[in-house]
């Protein structure tokens, strides 16, 4: 065979790799994104249209009253039959409680995104500028403590917040969140990488510590900074374990992750809508800045050093 | 110092930047401890101390009482129904969940390194389940699922027996389902960024010696890969201990048998306060938990010592 054929059976084979790829990833990317396409387009039907739909699911599990027309089986759709924000009216004037339980995240996410990263970014510091003996048995067991589930970490923050008197407030969730190693874990390994030539460089302009983590380490860790900020708001955004422990007996100030999964069968239309609202923040910030969390993720792999 | 620079030297192997400044390394000893110290303080009170007090009372009669113990609370937890089924429910969802959130975001992953038109769209697509929150989606998931959803009656519809899909058996194939769509995304992104540290020779040198793709994959990419393979393992066993969200939202405080989780048991046990059996249990699953992961790194060690050097 001459070679204007091999390469001919070249560019077959590179097409049909190509074809079976795109075919694999498109399938599987469509059912990933389903779930959020699901409810963001159900979040837009009417009340009726969704008790219609869904009454088969979710009627037997709470409210017999409904009166409303119920489908005889259940009918998964994307487009609504009528487009409606009668939902999002309800859930952002009629019923302040959805409201409230999202102002709850809110509080519980961001002092612990700030506070966790202002701490972290001292520890870091100190780790990446000096690791002796000790330094870094402490920093082991930093990364030991990550490692571990909430199963082992949840027992020894309950007794501290119960002898603290913080049970059942919001600090019991603030407070342990804003301590959590992971944002050392990630700085430490980002201010590692930042060349000692800089320090002395600072040194000789007569920098003193605080300037050089100030001016130098600061400034030069901003994208991890950025990376991080944006994962724990994901993961705190996303809490369920802690308030069920750490709140058990006040319900009130479970944040909407918690308290989305308890809407009764009544108010399953206002669920979407809900749902709706409390997923568009993260995934905003996901689209606007993929690429900065891409890079977070993949600076976490360092563990092995 | 020379694992300061460990990250810098495998990009630069210039060796200029590995000069020793003793000096000022003496110095950095004491004057960079200040900002360390909120960070110490509040983890020293908040995890560790507390941690030991946890394995104080794990050896205790009762925290009025005081009185040791030995082992005796270990032995009646091991002893106890609940605990060693959502043990044993735990440990099985690890086994299936944690090879499939391996291989799956392994392949896809692979995928995506051709260059295929669309390539940021799929990639975005597969990814963004990581930052959405499951509570959001447990609707669709239960419309999808339920014993009158979505799939009932396209089972139905072809002549197949409806399955109780929260209520049986499945419903660990339900979670692991939700389970992998929650954390493919984070661990492709693990894998796209080591296949993209390969360097771009050596692909190019098999390439020319005619190497075909699955050969380059198991040669050549999978030597660099087997860090990433490890770390993804690791952090995939951590998650598929932290299923219980899932679980919870899924189907609530009393799931089927089957989907009976650690958290469960903790959450539960946690409702009565019995500090005894909290603490025994949290020292045990730290435990097993050391076990686990002190194996893998023996494990990568072993494997990977002959790559990376």
């Amino acid at each position: 065979m001459n070679k204007a054929g091999i390469r001919n059976k070249d560019k077959i084979k590179r097409i049909i790799s190509v074809a079976i790829s795109m075919i694999i990833l498109g399938y599987t990317a469509l059912m990933f994104i389903m779930p959020v396409v699901l409810t963001v387009s159900n979040s837009f039907m009417t009340k009726s249209e969704i008790t219609a739909n869904y009454g088969k699911v979710f009627s037997d599990s709470g409210t017999s009253a409904v009166s409303s027309y119920i489908a005889d089986k259940v009918n998964l759709k994307i487009i609504p039959d009528k487009v409606s924000f009668g939902q999002y009216v309800t859930v952002l004037i009629k019923s302040p409680q959805y409201l409230l339980k999202f102002w709850n995240s809110v509080i519980y996410v961001v002092p612990i995104v700030i506070f966790q990263i202002a701490i972290s970014l001292g520890a870091s510091y100190s780790f990446a500028r000096y690791r002796g003996p000790f330094r870094n048995t402490l920093f082991f067991v930093y990364i030991a403590l990550m490692l571990m589930p909430y199963q082992v970490t949840l027992v020894p923050n309950y007794l501290v917040a119960d002898w603290m008197n913080i049970l059942n407030t919001r600090w019991s969730i603030i407070l342990p969140g804003i301590f959590s190693p992971f944002a050392v874990f990630i700085l430490t390994k980002t201010m590692q990488r930042i060349p000692s030539s800089i320090v002395e460089a600072a040194k000789i302009d007569g920098a003193n510590e605080w300037q050089i983590f100030s001016k130098v380490f600061v400034p030069m860790s901003r994208n991890a900074i950025y990376s991080v900020a944006l994962l724990l708001f994901i993961d705190y955004w996303n809490m369920v374990e802690q308030p069920l422990i750490m709140l058990q007996n006040n319900e009130d100030m479970h944040p909407l992750s918690v308290f989305l999964s308890k809407i009764n069968a009544g108010e399953i239309g206002l669920a979407f809508a809900v749902a709706t609202i409390y997923m568009v923040l993260p995934l905003l910030l996901f689209l606007y800045s993929e690429d900065r969390i891409l890079e977070g993720i993949a600076s976490s792999s360092a563990i092995k050093g | 110092m020379q694992e300061i620079y460990r990250n810098v030297k495998r990009r630069d192997k210039t060796g200029e930047k590995r000069i020793k400044h003793v000096s000022f390394e003496k110095r950095d000893k004491t004057s960079t401890v200040p900002f360390m110290i909120p960070s110490i303080a509040g983890f020293l009170l908040f995890f560790l101390i507390p941690f030991f007090i946890v394995l104080y009372y794990s050896f205790i009669d009762n925290p009025v009482n005081k009185e040791f113990v030995a082992f005796d609370n270990y032995v009646s937890l091991l002893n106890n129904h609940a605990f060693m089924l959502s043990l044993k429910n735990t440990l099985i969802f690890s086994v299936i969940a944690v090879p499939l959130a391996v291989l799956i975001p392994l392949m896809l992953a692979l995928f995506l390194e051709n260059n295929i038109p669309g390539k940021s769209i799929f990639r975005t697509a597969l990814i963004s389940p990581l930052v959405v929150p499951v509570a959001s989606v447990i609707l669709i998931w239960q419309v999808v699922f339920h014993y009158n959803g979505v799939i009932n009656v396209f089972l139905e519809s072809i002549g197949i027996e409806a399955v109780d899909w929260f209520k049986s058996d499945f419903s660990r194939l339900v979670v692991v389902l939700l389970f992998l769509w929650k954390n493919t995304g984070y661990n492709m992104v693990l894998f796209m960024a080591a296949l993209a540290n390969i360097p771009v020779d050596v692909k190019e040198a098999s390439l020319l010696d005619g190497v075909g793709p699955v050969r380059m994959f198991f040669r050549i990419k999978l030597n660099y890969l087997s860090s990433s393979i490890f770390f993804v393992t690791i952090l995939s066993l951590i998650n598929s201990f932290k299923v219980f969200r899932e679980v919870y939202l899924l189907t609530g405080d009393y799931p089927y048998e089957g989907l009976y989780m650690l958290q469960h048991y903790i959450n539960n046990t946690f409702r009565t306060l019995d500090y005894q059996k909290l603490s025994a249990a949290a020292v045990i699953i730290c435990i097993i938990m050391t076990v686990i992961i002190a194996g893998l790194f023996v494990m990568d060690d072993k494997l990977g010592s002959s790559v990376d050097e």
